[in-house]
């Protein structure tokens, strides 16, 4: 490893700007002429629209234009779709109800748009949007998935009988109910995976400007994937022909998936711009996030675990309904099913799995991926059930854990996923002698004598990412491919260019990507630049979510880097009169192996352009594209252990201990790496003690603010003890896994079965807040 | 935020007059009042600025006399060395309030105006026996903290000190709610010639109040001991989406016994 | 509308604003200064922290025309000329940061933070003071640990200054 190529611990090049002040986010962009954007939103969960009356908004100072539904459906703008196709068991298809970007004749949650205002200022529009007059009929409303699907519940969506949009299996359900049944014990567990809030600090927003004379629209949106925007806009909405439509996701303030879909804003912006004839500007704030960003979570499962009397897993079941809120949202369908179900069989050896997943209508917020989606709940049912089964079995929950690894590869479960790669007891081993596993009962036995319950709890994860082979989705109903794209452009100097179309909004692309080209061909990472985020520069991209840009997105500008490579040692052999097959590039030189001829690397890059002398036949320049379409999903796992120490008389519970001993396959940059598990973790962490969305049976969000949600601070965390043991992944060039992820996925079971460890019971709900831990302290006394 | 008129107020007579035009509020730190209006839940036509005036500025200890200007904000009387000797509970419950950018601007004044029956002031003023100094009299704090928001100001009136004589023995323990971080219960316990009292903040339904139960078990045995098995009721107390009523008089007892602990070291 | 002048970053800065222009919009729209973010509506989460008269405060809690004859000193304008401030180099050398967005916020809370705090900060008061700057991508874990090597750099350097001076 170079100081500055794969494996180094190299800053980060794009921090410059961001610890300066000039990073440069949706909200500052300025473009001349520029107007500002508040929408009506519905104060009510579930309504008929009787009537909408602009006349007094238009009126208002500074108001340039109030446009509705009815006017955007009259320009021929689309609904917002789902683009993953689910068939139920019965082989019906999903049953989408209709989502128009401002709401026509009916509201289904809190913060649906209706309208659209663009004034002078954003103190103007909301002025004026507060003036705009709505009639409502309000209907009965339905916030529990549970309720949802009971006959005479409320109706969410005509299309959607009962609220049920599909009703899906994976498995054996014969088969693994024979286990069961023949089970020398059975764990029984009903687990609640609780409503989540993304919350990026930088909340949503787009700036849609319309050039009447070009007859061309550009959209600055605050995006992890500004190609799938402008691909889904042109094709499903109407908003404008691709080449017609530049799309640019700038520098953006986190996404954790929340910044995957194309919401009604961009939509309405872009089309509100050509209406009005200015660029319109929109920005959330943060009650606005609250109650639109599409939410995560919200799942209800029973599960049960069949053992024989070795201890080993016979089979494992799993009933869930997921809330999927008012409207499907772009890939919500797949997130409860092949982003989860698929997940079930964990680290271990299960012979028969069976999971049925229903997906339910609300008058909520939409549920689509948030950081991990359907890996988290997946894990968090498999780690809180080993963990109850443990108990229940009386041994020890890493020897249950260990008693059932998987440890040949690869590896076939029942459930679709083929794991190439793995040891996931190194990584038990790891995590067990950095928490000190064995000395815990000394601890819990100090902690005793002062008063304090200390539990320590472990969760043995593994997850799916680098998505995905495209066949793979498109035979499980993906309407996109998710492949990644890279050009590689190297100028006549040797400096270089790489495009892709992976987006960075926090991952640190620009440093690492740099890396590996400078691992390829020595150039300094500051000759590097890797540009993204902008369809216009860049070619048709997938954008960044599923922990891919690692393992997908590299592994495309790995495969471009492979084809310059050829190139420039083609024309070096040519210059330095030398067999092709005896180049090498080291150190920024190209090189005739075993002889002291070189070239630096900028002259094989300046006679590419030259043109002067090349080989016969040769096209002059320096600039290859490659598009990597993964062959398998890759597998990180890992191993963590959470230590906590309740305060019985308050409830609080304080983290004592956080161990992650994660397997992440090769690793470019292991600081970004760890900051990756680092915030994983809090963000775990987050939901099993924090963070909870709530709301009341009458559809109103209660905690639509940082009052009342509870966001992780610097004072909920210790420092985090990390570490990765890794096993390359076969599947791809770098033998790269995925990080993103990981700590939100293996992190709240770990946290949940230290509390109960501690208290002594069997269940809590997340989050487990200090009341509901009081709470809990109390009803197990009472027992 | 709606729009509004802005004044800053060159003294406390100023101000007085200032704050007559149209539906004007005071403004000191604005900790409360400006996120209030930029969520348009406050909308006053004009703001008087308070927090530029001298005389309303400091923390004055006299003997056993604590009187705090009413723009002070709470990051000075956290940092008064004065009030540190004379009172250190005081000055402990000013460093709980909120994040230090929120110490820096807010004020005493302000938030006893205010009486969120969450924040911490009422609590210590309540149980020191404080009195509330006005540009027109002094009330007491007993008569002074009226309910939820609410107090015995009367329009236009303007708080210009607080003062209260320093306790031989005082503490205030708060448990923070997870999200917003005012208090699920703040306790503050003083013992001083009058006997023990006992506020109670973050946790009734019609704000600040004493303890009575804590109160008297505190009277007889002014130690942690002697509130074992003190059961406090959870009649009159919130219920809120982070904690029940129960949960709140669980509390009370447990941060009571937890600041008479400190109030004895 | 009202007339208000101050000193930003070292210039003297005047304009005319609504009386409800917030703090953090006049820096952002007027002044160009788009380094301090808005992140919630309820001072909270701190992406806004600026310093006024040489304090920390919330930009998004503050009325433009309330800081009026005051001296601002925004994230542009933290490194006074130097390429950067020591709490910006070690957020960088310690990978304090991720999208970047509640970055300007932490770094001037941090340097508030520092100063405050002469004795010098362990990570229990790091973490305390940091109750009013939200991150949601680094778990912190990186945050403190650029907290405490800044407070101890400059601490190093100010003992330098004073050994010089004497």
């Amino acid at each position: 490893m170079g100081i500055e190529g794969i494996g180094a611990r190299v800053a980060r090049k794009e921090d410059k700007r961001f610890i300066t002040g000039a990073g440069r986010y949706v909200d500052d962009m300025v473009v001349p002429g520029m107007k500002h954007a508040a929408f009506v939103r519905s104060p009510h969960a579930h309504a008929q629209i009787k009537k909408i009356d602009v006349k007094k908004a238009q009126g208002m100072p500074g108001v340039i234009g109030v446009l509705t539904g009815k006017e955007l459906k009259a320009d021929g703008i689309g609904n917002l779709i789902c683009g993953w196709m689910i068939h139920s068991k019965d082989g019906s298809p999903m049953k989408m109800g209709a989502w128009s970007p401002l709401a026509v004749d009916k509201v289904r949650y809190v913060g649906d748009a209706i309208v659209i205002v663009v004034a002078e200022t954003k103190g103007q529009a909301r002025d004026a949007a507060e003036a705009v007059e709505i009639t409502y009929k309000e209907l009965k409303t339905v916030v529990d998935a549970t309720k949802a699907l009971q006959k005479g519940a409320p109706q969410v969506h005509a299309e959607a009988e009962d609220n049920l949009i599909f009703d899906w299996e994976i498995g054996d359900a014969k088969a693994t109910d024979a286990a069961i049944k023949a089970a020398a014990h059975v764990t029984r567990m009903k687990i609640v995976n609780n409503r989540l809030v993304p919350n990026a600090m930088e909340p949503r927003a787009a700036l849609g400007h319309y050039d009447k004379a070009e007859d061309h629209y550009t959209c600055w949106t605050t995006s992890q994937n500004p190609h799938l925007a402008r691909l889904v806009m042109s094709a499903f909405y109407n908003v404008a022909p691709e080449n017609k439509l530049r799309v640019i996701a700038p520098d953006v303030g986190g996404g954790f998936g929340s910044k995957i879909y194309i919401y009604p804003e961009e939509i309405v912006c872009l089309w509100a711009s050509k209406k009005t004839g200015v660029p319109v500007k929109w920005v959330a704030d943060r009650t606005e996030s609250f109650l639109t960003d599409a939410h995560g979570r919200d799942h209800v499962s029973t599960v049960e675990m069949a053992f024989d009397k070795n201890n080993k897993i016979t089979g494992f079941k799993v009933d869930t309904i997921a809330n999927l809120g008012a409207y499907m949202s772009l890939f919500s369908s797949c997130v409860p099913t092949y982003l989860y179900a698929t997940l079930l069989s964990g680290q271990y050896n299960i012979p028969t799995i069976h999971a049925n997943v229903r997906t339910v209508y609300t008058n909520t917020a939409p549920v689509d991926a948030y950081r991990g989606a359907g890996r988290p709940e997946a894990t968090y049912l498999l780690e809180r059930t080993m963990e109850a089964a443990a108990r229940e079995l009386r041994v020890s929950p890493a020897e249950l854990r260990r008693t059932n690894f998987i440890t040949s590869f690869p590896h076939q479960t029942p459930v679709i996923l083929n794991y190439d790669a793995g040891d996931y007891a190194a990584s038990l081993d790891a995590a067990t002698k950095a928490s000190d596993y064995a000395g815990f009962a000394k601890r819990k036995a100090a902690a005793a004598k002062q008063g304090k319950l200390r539990g320590i709890g472990m969760s043995c994860y593994i997850e799916a990412c680098g998505l995905a082979p495209s066949s793979a989705v498109g035979s499980l109903g993906a309407g996109v491919g998710l492949w990644e794209s890279a050009e590689v452009r190297v100028n006549a100097v040797g400096t270089i260019e790489v495009l892709t179309g992976s987006h960075s909004h926090g991952q640190g692309h620009e440093t690492t990507f740099a890396q590996l080209v400078n691992q390829r061909f020595g150039v300094p990472i500051d000759s590097v630049s890797i540009v993204h985020g902008d369809t216009d520069k860049v070619q048709m991209g997938m954008g960044t979510y599923g922990s891919r840009s690692g393992a997908v997105g590299m592994s495309a500008i790995s495969k471009a880097l492979d084809k310059v490579e050829a190139k420039a040692k083609k024309i070096a052999a040519h210059l330095l009169e030398a067999d092709e097959g005896d180049i090498v590039i080291e150190n920024g030189e190209v090189k005739v192996a075993g002889t002291d001829k070189s070239l630096p690397w900028f002259q094989v890059a300046l006679a590419a352009y030259t043109a002067h002398n090349l080989p016969a036949g040769m096209e002059p320049g320096l600039k290859e594209t490659a598009f990597y379409d993964p062959a398998n999903f890759t597998f990180p796992a890992g191993c963590y252990i959470c230590e906590v120490e309740i305060d019985p008389e308050t409830g609080t519970t304080e983290i004592v201990q956080f161990v992650a001993a994660d397997d992440f396959g090769n690793i470019i940059n292991p600081m970004i790496v760890e900051g990756q598990v680092h915030g994983g973790i809090a963000q775990g962490i987050g939901q099993a003690l924090l963070e909870g969305a709530h709301y009341d049976a009458s559809g109103q969000l209660l905690t639509a603010s940082y009052m009342d949600y509870t966001m992780p601070r610097a004072g909920d965390l210790p420092s985090f003890k990390v570490s990765t043991s890794n096993t390359p992944c076969p599947s791809n060039p770098l033998g790269i896994k995925g990080c993103g992820e990981a700590g939100a996925i293996g992190s709240p079971p770990a946290v949940i079965n230290a509390i109960t460890d501690a208290i002594g019971i069997t269940d809590i709900a997340m989050p487990a807040s200090p009341s509901t831990v009081w709470a809990a302290i109390r009803a197990a006394k009472k027992h | 935020m709606y729009s509004v008129n802005y004044h800053r107020a060159a003294s406390v007579a100023d101000a007085a007059k200032l704050v007559k035009s149209g539906d004007a509020k005071l403004l000191s730190g604005g900790m409360t009042l400006i996120p209030a209006m930029k969520t348009r839940l406050a909308a006053p036509s004009d703001l008087v600025d308070l927090s530029r005036i001298k005389e309303l500025q400091g923390v004055k200890v006299s003997g056993k006399t604590v009187t705090i200007g009413a723009a002070t904000t709470h990051y000075d009387v956290a940092n008064d060395e004065k009030l540190r000797k004379a009172c250190p509970a005081f000055a402990h419950l000013a460093s709980l309030i909120g994040d230090p950018a929120v110490r820096y601007k807010g004020t005493i004044g302000g938030s006893v105006a205010n009486n969120d029956p969450a924040a911490d002031y009422p609590a210590a003023l309540l149980a020191l026996g404080a009195t509330i100094v006005t540009n027109k009299r002094q009330i007491s704090a007993a008569k002074f903290f009226t309910g939820l928001f609410e107090t015995a100001l009367k329009d236009g009136e303007i708080i210009t000190a607080v003062s209260f004589t320093a306790p031989a023995k005082a503490a205030y323990e708060k448990f923070r709610n997870p999200a917003s971080r005012y208090a699920i219960v703040g306790v503050f316990v003083a013992k001083g010639k009058d006997g023990v009292s006992v506020a109670v903040t973050g946790a009734g339904d019609d704000g600040v109040f004493r303890s009575k139960e804590i109160e008297a078990a505190l009277a007889k045995n002014f130690a942690a001991s002697a509130l074992d098995g003190v059961k406090v009721s959870a009649k009159n107390l919130m219920t809120d989406l982070h904690a029940s009523a129960d949960y709140r008089a669980s509390l009370i007892a447990v941060m009571a016994k937890r600041a008479v602990a400190a109030a004895n070291a | 509308m009202s007339d208000v002048s101050f000193v930003v970053n070292g210039k003297r800065v005047s304009g005319a604003a609504e009386d409800r222009t917030l703090l953090v919009h006049f820096l952002r729209e007027n002044l160009g200064l788009t380094g301090t973010h808005v992140g919630c509506d309820t001072s909270q989460c701190g992406a806004c922290v600026v310093h006024v008269d040489g304090k920390a405060v919330k930009s998004c809690s503050m009325l433009a025309v309330q800081a009026s004859g005051s001296t601002v000193v925004t994230i542009e304008g933290l490194a006074n000329g130097a390429d950067l401030h020591p709490v910006q180099a070690a957020f960088k050398e310690h990978h304090g940061l991720q999208c970047g967005f509640c970055t300007p916020g932490m770094i001037m809370t941090a340097t508030d933070m520092i100063a405050r705090h002469p004795e010098g900060l362990d990570e229990a008061t790091v973490r305390t003071e940091l109750e009013g700057n939200i991150c949601r991508c680094t778990g912190y874990h990186n945050i403190v640990k650029a907290i405490l090597a800044a407070s101890k750099t400059m601490a190093k350097a100010s003992k330098g200054r004073a050994k010089q001076a004497a």
